[in-house]
């Protein structure tokens, strides 16, 4: 089993699911960051069969919203004094922009290159979003699969 | 209260809304003579990024004849799109010059994106195989002149329900209006996209059939709405070729639908209604033609506030 250090004052993202970690790690901008973090990949779990975990030494602001649409399994302790104070757990945001880009080649997006693509959430119970501008329908989470 | 506004994609109207413009549509109709001078003075741009001289015509013989001037252009060839120019600055300089913007494109969700930089209203007059919502208003008034109103019908769709984008939109249009009923018929390949099923009609508790065999279901239609299967839809052309001849339909087919039945069909066809159909007084296709020019004259003189 491999050990990581607790830390004093930060996030643990858990229960993110297997694969993702990486691309959560790349758009929370950590591999860039100069404070202490670490992706841990495949961890067991009982509830997913295996894990990604990542634990930032540091209080960071994450837009909850958009980490809800990329995985809504993601559960966010906040540690404080090497205590867990707080658990933070995803909700769907009812639009999400900027996170990823509309795969329909039809797309106007795809041509019209300033245009900021916006997801709406069109089914809260599917965790459907339908792109704004062309109503291709997207599933909550499914970006990382 | 309709000036002003663009008309993007079916739900952008209400009811009441579209009644308004079916309504006016009629009294067009009936005497086309009182409404021939009321958009005097005002201009209509026509944006056509793709061909579509039918749809292009329609929307200028109706400006035209209420009295409107039209400019534009019929092909992306000729414009700035072709340097590069985003479609927010074309839509910006165009809607400087006009009174009301129809446009076409092969890009879904063009028009939306161009509302938001237009300083008129912009008509979405297709945008690739996602809404057509003026087809759905020559539609709808057609419905009403040939079947007395717009509720308690089956409608049956046939041939290209993937790509059809008028399909799309009087679905849309015709789940707000009671006791309808829809049966969607295709190949597999080419039936109705998930989307119209998930937010559209299962949201409106919608009765809907999808089947593959147009025969078995010819009985029960009020309504037959047939589609050309369109080559500018597919990637490949294989696959064009492998499903544009799926339904056909002829005298044959017709002897099993109701008396009553109307053809529908957005043009141009090809060949998936045999030219013996036409002679069929069921066959309403061309009448929807110049229905869709009064449903355009109606909408233009709401939307510039002619009217």
């Amino acid at each position: 089993m491999l050990n990581v250090n607790t830390i004093k004052n930060g996030l643990v993202i858990d229960h993110i699911r297997a694969g993702s970690g990486w691309k959560i790690y790349q758009w929370l901008g950590l591999d860039k960051s100069p404070f202490t973090s670490c992706l841990i990949q495949n961890v067991p779990s009982e509830k997913q069969g295996k894990k990604d975990i990542i634990k930032i030494d540091n209080i960071i602001n994450v837009d909850y919203s958009v980490l809800g649409f990329i995985d809504p399994d993601i559960c966010v302790n906040v540690i404080e004094n090497e205590k867990i104070v707080r658990k933070i757990n995803m909700e769907l945001p009812s639009k999400v922009s900027g996170v990823f880009n509309c795969k329909n080649p039809r797309c106007i997006t795809q041509t019209e290159h300033y245009v900021k693509p916006n997801f709406i959430l069109a089914d809260k119970k599917k965790g459907i979003y339908k792109c704004e501008y062309c109503d291709t329908l997207y599933l909550a989470g499914s970006e990382n699969k | 209260m309709l000036s002003g506004r663009h008309l993007i994609q079916p739900d952008d109207l209400t009811v009441s809304e579209i009644e308004e413009i079916c309504s006016l549509a009629e009294q067009i109709i009936v005497d086309p003579k009182s409404f021939q001078d009321v958009c005097r003075g005002k201009i209509l741009a026509t944006l056509f990024f793709e061909p579509s001289t039918r749809t292009r015509l329609s929307f200028e013989a109706a400006m035209l004849r209420l009295g409107g001037s039209v400019e534009g252009f019929s092909d992306a060839d000729n414009t700035s799109s072709v340097k590069g120019e985003t479609l927010a600055d074309t839509i910006r300089v165009v809607s400087s010059y006009a009174d009301v913007i129809a446009m076409r494109t092969p890009k879904e969700g063009a028009a939306l994106l161009a509302s938001k930089y237009s300083a008129c209203p912009i008509i979405n007059a297709g945008d690739g195989g996602h809404y057509h919502p003026t087809q759905t208003l020559t539609d709808l008034v057609t419905i009403r002149q040939l079947l007395g109103g717009l509720e308690n019908h089956t409608v049956g769709f046939c041939g290209d329900l993937k790509f059809g984008r008028t399909v799309h939109s009087l679905a849309e249009a015709l789940r707000n209006f009671k006791g309808n009923k829809f049966i969607f018929i295709s190949p597999k390949e080419l039936s109705v996209p998930d989307y119209l099923i998930t937010n559209v009609l299962e949201p409106a508790g919608v009765k809907y059939e999808i089947v593959e065999s147009l025969d078995e279901v010819i009985n029960q239609l009020d309504i037959l709405y047939m589609t050309r299967v369109q080559k500018e839809r597919f990637f490949n052309e294989q696959d064009y070729i492998r499903l544009k001849d799926s339904y056909i339909l002829d005298s044959e087919k017709m002897k099993n639908a109701k008396k009553n039945m109307i053809v529908l069909h957005p043009l141009p066809r090809v060949n998936e209604i045999t030219p013996e159909v036409d002679e069929d007084p069921r066959a309403a296709y061309f009448k929807q033609v110049k229905y869709g020019m009064y449903a355009r004259m109606a909408l233009i003189a709401k939307l510039t506030g002619s009217i």
